[in-house]
């Protein structure tokens, strides 16, 4: 496992060349008077992992909401896949290729893995709801379809084992990993995972680290992360970018970013 | 190490008329039982099926294909993995080409699996996924001899180094290509079966060893076969039966079950989806044929137990009361002893309502014949599912022995003996008490070992077992203790830890215990709680604990523990052999025994003389009446990391109760 966490030589020179999935460009959002974001552009390119990095209240978790539609910045504009636009809808945008998690897992407590998994196929049935409610069929064909590609989900996150059981008596971990699971369904272009390790212990980051590093691998599914961890974030991403106050304060390769002193400066708290 | 291809000589006629070896029994089966189950395999959530033609093809090719990777006869061919199809195929295919599969235990460190393969001198291993082939990658630079590695879990391998790493499907499909490009290569896989012969090695196996470093047991086919044909014929297994394979491959009890009996009786072996799904995976395929450790048994039960803590009141009250039924007659039922027909029709309802649910819950609905061995087993907890209409049965064995020794025969089943000589096996007590048996079952010798097999093995056949045991009048043995565990107290009363620590590990609370005494005045015992049951009930009485350390030092728990050891005291008194064993003093670890700490085996028995070693204050702290005694463990970590587990652990005195029958316990002991 521990050479999966290394960082990989060569693959971030790859990448350096990879055309732009998604770029970010001029974007500020205030709620009323607080202004979380201002004036911030960047990129992601394809099949890379980029890191989005701050202390707390920078504005990170607002700039994944700003990709994936939920909030609309006052200013700015957002090309994603060759197409400009000023806002988004999260529903045109999980149509298109992007897929999240949450800080806070947002899962159907209720219904078991299997089925929180499969709401993530939604976009992909054709069927009405005519066809479905008849079920046999084509409806049955396509749940199968859809079925054995989250079968697949399942055998890859290593979830076999609660397949059935309410994802509510699952423990954080395993929900993170759920919730991964169900952003995976959808085939994403692009994957947004807002703090996956928040909260867990050194051996599911290890598992987790695991799994995004082997989906960014083998589905090449771009991966843009905001976490804590910043061994995690140093290890994991291919570049990273530093918001402090609503501002991009740093933008590079891990290592570059590391030793700058406005980086520093912000995550030791130099008076403003 | 460059594949020679196979002779291009036609088919020629083999000579599997005797069906003295593994792969012979294959093509037995195979043409006897082609379209019947042979394995059966729950992959992405879909229980899949391979019958005994397509299990023969699967081999065929494999065996093709890995003789194109080199691999000559009597080659050594490590496999390491979790029960799977592929890897049980694996152990046939190797078989065939007449080299020797050497099965090692998949979550062994890779320090212990370093020692095994090369002193099994493994030519090539067969792994089942990144996380072996990790393992085998970080020690290959002590094994000169390893050429090549074949894996079956594809997933995160994409980028290694491909020069001596090869996936499984690719062997497989090696082997299509020679079978294409020459005619020939099945007539030459069949003369290469035909080739074996019933007293070749079929299996090399690694004995956990509760002391030194593993020995490897060789087992000839004759051994094998003859074992497991005796075994099917004493419980009358066949093709019909099912049976799950989740025990580690690297183990005996495995290898004779779920690959010797299977290929003598043609039976259906079925594989879980991974380790986690056991128990579902049980209930869902219904094995008539279950083999357990009495471990197993014991956490099912907790888990019931705790379970029923949650049911309502109603549910509650049903349960308690019909499980009253089944003890008081639900065994004679089993055993077709005459019982009143009030007690009948009750354990009829109790069946309709609590038994046939329970039994379905733990996957036991069709279980015909289970066994359970390896350590003593609680008699209150193998009565409990007998008189649930479970047929479990102790059997005695070893690795040596190619498993059987003693098994119970159906209708003289006692839960405090292991039952009577299994077909074909002589046994004696020696002198000293301990038990010597002979047997077809009995291995070749232990490899590079010559002074260890002499040691064992007498130069008439005969092979020291390390147990220590006796025959009571019924013609049953009884197995005490291992010979060297059994001791004497200072005023000279008998002394059998593993007694002692079984029956205290009966108590839901207690997951492990070691008992000590030998050479002291009285008996003291460490005491490992059980998390799954004190964490529950932790939950439900607002004890909050944020490590099993600080749960186990709780005084609360202590005081749950206190009451269990003083409900054995008071047992113990009433038993004239062992009033004198009274626990006296005892502590809860703060820690839980592990096997990565190499304070149990890999199959999960106590190594006693290591934990005295290492807790050697805590032992001393135990005689020398003190209250607490600070201790500091190294503890490993799963991927091989070290850490430090530290803490004062208090001790307890517990009263002791007068020895309630007045027969000097000097004499009952001997």
């Amino acid at each position: 496992m521990k050479a999966d966490v290394e960082p990989r030589p060569g693959a971030a020179s790859l990448k350096e060349a990879g055309e732009v999935l998604l770029s970010v460009e001029g974007v500020s959002l205030s709620f009323g008077g607080v202004r979380a974001l201002r004036d911030v552009s960047f990129d992601i390119r394809k099949g890379e992992i980029r890191a989005i990095i701050g202390p707390n209240g920078a504005g990170k978790t607002s700039m994944l909401n700003v990709i994936n539609g939920f909030y609309h910045p006052q200013q700015g504009v957002i090309t994603f896949k060759g197409k400009r636009r000023h806002d988004m809808r999260p529903y045109l945008a999980a149509s298109q290729g992007i897929a999240r998690t949450f800080q806070n897992v947002a899962l159907f407590k209720g219904m078991s893995t299997l089925d929180n998994i499969m709401t993530g196929r939604t976009l992909k049935m054709r069927r009405g709801i005519l066809a479905q409610a008849i079920y046999w069929g084509v409806s049955q064909r396509e749940e199968i379809r859809h079925r054995e590609a989250v079968e697949h989900i399942i055998d890859f996150l290593e979830i076999k084992h609660i397949r059935k059981t309410p994802v509510g008596k699952l423990p954080y971990g395993l929900q993170k990993r759920v919730e991964l699971g169900r952003a995976l369904a959808t085939e994403p272009d692009l994957l947004l995972l807002d703090e996956p390790m928040a909260g867990m212990n050194l051996e599911e980051k290890q598992d987790m680290s695991r799994f995004i590093l082997t989906v960014n691998d083998t589905f090449s599914t771009t991966i843009a992360l905001i976490e804590h961890d910043m061994g995690v974030v140093m290890d994991l991403s291919d570049r990273v970018v530093v918001l402090d106050y609503g501002q991009k304060i740093a933008d590079g390769r891990p290592d570059e970013v590391q030793k700058d002193q406005k980086v520093i400066d912000a995550y030791l708290g130099i008076p403003h | 190490m460059d594949g020679t291809s196979p002779s291009r000589t036609a088919p020629a006629a083999s000579s599997v008329g005797v069906l003295d070896t593994i792969p012979k029994l294959l093509l037995r089966n195979a043409a006897q039982y082609g379209g019947r189950p042979a394995m059966r395999h729950k992959d992405f959530g879909i229980w899949q099926t391979w019958t005994w033609s397509r299990l023969k093809d699967e081999v065929r090719t494999l065996a093709i294909g890995l003789r194109k990777l080199g691999l000559e006869r009597g080659d050594k061919v490590a496999i390491i993995g979790d029960n799977r199809p592929r890897l049980y195929a694996t152990f046939t295919a190797v078989q065939s080409l007449g080299a020797i599969p050497v099965p090692v235990y998949q979550d062994a460190v890779a320090d212990e699996m370093a020692y095994v393969l090369e002193h099994a001198e493994a030519r090539l291993a067969v792994v089942e996924d990144q996380e072996q082939v990790d393992k085998v990658i970080s020690i290959a630079d002590r094994l000169p001899r390893l050429a090549r590695v074949v894996y079956d879990e594809e997933r995160g391998l994409a980028d290694y180094d491909h020069e001596r790493l090869h996936s499984y499907v690719r062997v497989l499909e090696l082997g299509r290509e020679e079978m294409r490009a020459n005619a020939g290569a099945e007539g030459w896989w069949l003369d290469e079966i035909g080739k074996g012969k019933g007293a070749d090695v079929s299996v090399m196996l690694y004995t956990s060893g509760t002391t030194g470093r593993p020995k490897g047991v060789m087992l000839t086919y004759d051994n094998i076969i003859m074992s497991a044909r005796n075994a099917n014929t004493f419980d009358g297994f066949g093709p019909d039966d099912l049976l799950l394979a989740y025990l580690p491959m690297a183990w005996v009890g495995d290898h004779i079950f779920s690959y010797g009996q299977a290929y003598a009786g043609a039976m259906c072996v079925c594989c879980p989806e991974s380790p986690e799904t056991v128990v579902e995976d049980r209930r869902e395929i219904g094995p008539t044929y279950f083999f357990a450790p009495p471990r197993v048994f014991e956490n099912l039960l907790t888990q019931i137990m705790v379970r029923m803590e949650d049911a309502g009141s109603l549910k509650k009250r049903m349960f308690h009361y019909f499980l009253g039924v089944a003890r008081r007659c639900g065994e004679d039922i089993l055993n077709g002893k005459p019982v009143s027909a009030q007690d009948r029709l009750l354990y009829r309802l109790g069946n309709l309502f609590v038994y046939a649910p329970l039994r379905n819950r733990m996957g036991f609905s069709r279980t015909r014949v289970a066994y359970t061995a390896g350590e003593a087993i609680g008699p209150e907890l193998f009565q409990f599912y007998r008189s649930l209409g479970v047929n479990l049965k102790q059997l005695y064995g070893q690795t040596e022995a190619s498993v059987y020794i003693t098994m119970q025969p159906d209708g003289e089943v006692y839960p405090d003996t292991v039952g009577k000589p299994a077909p074909d096996v002589e046994i004696r007590i020696a002198d000293s008490g301990e038990v010597l048996f002979k047997s077809p079952g009995v291995f070749l010798k232990y490899y590079k070992n010559d002074e260890a097999t002499q040691a064992t093995k007498t130069a008439d056949g005969w092979v020291h077992t390390g147990d220590a045991g006796f025959f009571d009048q019924r013609g049953h043995l009884k197995i005490i203790d291992r010979a060297k565990d059994v001791g004497r107290l200072n005023n000279g009363a008998l002394f059998a830890p593993k007694y002692l620590e079984n029956r205290i590990k009966f108590y839901p609370e207690v997951r492990e215990a070691v008992a000590f005494g030998q050479g002291h005045d009285y008996v003291t015992m460490f005491i490992n709680i059980d998390l799954t049951s004190v964490g529950n009930w932790a939950e439900r009485n607002n004890v909050s604990y944020a490590s099993y350390q600080e749960l186990a030092a709780h005084p609360q728990v202590y005081d749950i523990v206190a009451r269990r050891v003083d409900e054995l005291n008071k047992a113990l008194s009433a038993e004239p052999q062992m009033a004198a064993s009274q626990i006296r003093r005892f502590l809860i670890l703060h820690k839980e025994l592990d096997a990565d700490d190499g304070e149990l085996t890999r199959t999960l028995k106590v190594r006693r003389s290591f934990i005295a070693e290492r807790y050697a204050p805590l032992i001393t702290a135990l005689y020398s009446g003190s209250e607490t005694c600070h201790v500091r463990t190294e503890v490993t970590f799963e991927d091989g990391r070290k850490g430090i587990a530290e803490g004062d652990v208090r001790i307890v005195d517990m009263p002791t109760y007068p020895a309630q029958s007045l027969e000097p316990v000097r004499e009952a002991a001997e």
